[in-house]
């Protein structure tokens, strides 16, 4: 796919989003989620897209503004429940949902963008999540197959970058961004700063993951549930 | 004289153990950490990504990019680590963390668990709960014993939606600790001025005695 390409236009990035394209979108809650790309995305206006992402963020932040502004058709998370606008446009049947537990979310993001289609997992066995899926025993025990998924792209959002598209990410910011980089067929990155002199043992994501790179200025980093302590 | 979650709270510190790597749920399990004796090493595991929670920041300590699973605030404690969410539940469901310690809605007498979903109402989603069942060497259920019109929250059958079939190892109540072994489900203990006849009348599931003096 080429080297990574440090863009000057976050409009540009997006440009070759096409209606019903599949995204995967890093964050968890709205911590390391690509906030400039979805609101060029939101500009843009693009329609009827597939978002998986572990959340949709909130009413007027993160995912919440392309869910606000009727662009996404189906949501593929694990936990949605940040969100009334998202509550009104699923019961209204505007928007599918598929729930998918936390970790087969994850592991099914990362399947993708290694190359494997399918793994075998406990996780939901019994529950209404197996329903459907092929069952197997290994060693006794009970495992459901679940599928890898790639996406047409990936959005994500990084601390550090260099030129050659390389990673590192901050904190618990990291998250679902460097399973989704794997897993998009062409993975756009927004980061914080750029700098040539990355440690390459401190890589998080190597630049092979990565199409286009980003950087983004004055990051409003929202706080979902501010916990101070008091003493 | 302690209230209901107090008491639960109180009894599920217990089962932590000096040394261990261990996932609290959002809720009342989150409160279990304030209880860990200081001079333990314990690690608490946090699904988005950090292996060592610390306490609530203070105020000039906040950083957006450090949060629980529960998406409030945290810090960090000397050797923790970050990680991505496919590495968070390879260490979960691998049966690298020792017990997680999980609210609930229901549990069978089997060992069945229900805690993410009423039908009829906004579907949230289970968030990390079915890989944490499903992964964790032990898990350990906290809950009240009857909901607030006095129904048992511990049945014969789950009657919502299943997180996990035969997952929990173990169930403390505000009335009790019951156990779930290939023998069915077993009362192991009284919580302080309960009597057995209380906890039978309270519950709706069946259990043999083993109360452990």
């Amino acid at each position: 796919m080429g080297r990574a390409k440090l863009m000057e236009s976050f409009n540009q990035a997006v440009e070759y989003i096409q209606d019903g394209a599949t995204l995967i979108v890093g964050g968890f809650g709205l911590c390391g989620i690509p906030e400039y790309l979805i609101q060029a995305l939101r500009e843009k206006g693009t329609k009827d897209l597939t978002i998986v992402s572990n959340n949709c963020g909130v009413d007027d932040w993160g995912l919440g503004l392309l869910l606000a502004n009727k662009q996404i058709k189906k949501m593929i998370s694990s936990y949605v429940g940040e969100n009334k606008i998202f509550a009104e446009q699923y019961l209204s049947g505007e928007l599918e949902v598929e729930l998918v537990p936390q970790g087969t979310l994850a592991e099914r993001i990362r399947a993708g963008g290694a190359g494997i289609p399918g793994f075998y997992t406990a996780t939901g066995v019994g529950t209404p999540i197996a329903e459907g899926k092929e069952h197997k025993e290994f060693n006794g025990r009970t495992y459901i197959l679940e599928e890898g998924i790639v996406g047409d792209f990936a959005l994500i959002k990084a601390w550090k970058a260099d030129q050659k598209g390389n990673l590192v990410y901050c904190k618990t910011a990291r998250n679902f961004n460097p399973v989704a980089a794997m897993a998009g067929k062409v993975t756009i990155a927004e980061v914080e700063e750029v700098d040539d002199n990355l440690n390459p043992d401190y890589i998080h994501t190597p630049g092979v993951y990565v199409q286009r790179l980003l950087q983004g200025a004055a990051y409003s980093k929202r706080i979902e549930r501010l916990t101070v302590n008091s003493h | 004289m302690m209230n209901v979650r107090e008491r639960i709270i109180k009894r599920a510190v217990k089962e932590v153990k000096d040394g261990m790597n261990i996932n609290l749920g959002i809720g009342m399990p989150t409160l279990i950490a304030n209880e860990i004796p200081n001079d333990f090493d314990v690690m608490l595991q946090s699904e988005n990504g950090l292996l060592g929670i610390g306490p609530y920041p203070s105020e000039n300590e906040v950083d957006a990019d450090l949060i629980n699973a529960g998406k409030e605030t945290v810090t960090t404690v000397t050797g923790s680590a970050f990680f991505d969410s496919a590495e968070s539940f390879a260490m979960i469901r691998g049966g690298h963390i020792d017990l997680a310690i999980l609210g609930g809605m229901e549990v069978s007498e089997r060992g069945d668990l229900a805690n993410w979903i009423i039908p009829g109402k906004m579907v949230k989603g289970m968030g990390g709960a079915m890989d944490i069942v499903n992964g964790a060497k032990k898990i350990v259920i906290v809950m009240e014993h009857v909901t607030k019109h006095g129904a048992s929250k511990v049945k014969k059958e789950c009657s919502l939606p299943l997180t996990g079939k035969q997952v929990v190892n173990r169930l403390i109540t505000d009335l009790a600790v019951f156990d779930f072994t290939s023998d069915g489900m077993e009362l192991v203990e009284l919580q302080s001025g309960v009597t057995v006849e209380e906890v039978r009348e309270k519950t709706e599931a069946e259990f043999k005695l083993a109360l452990k003096v």
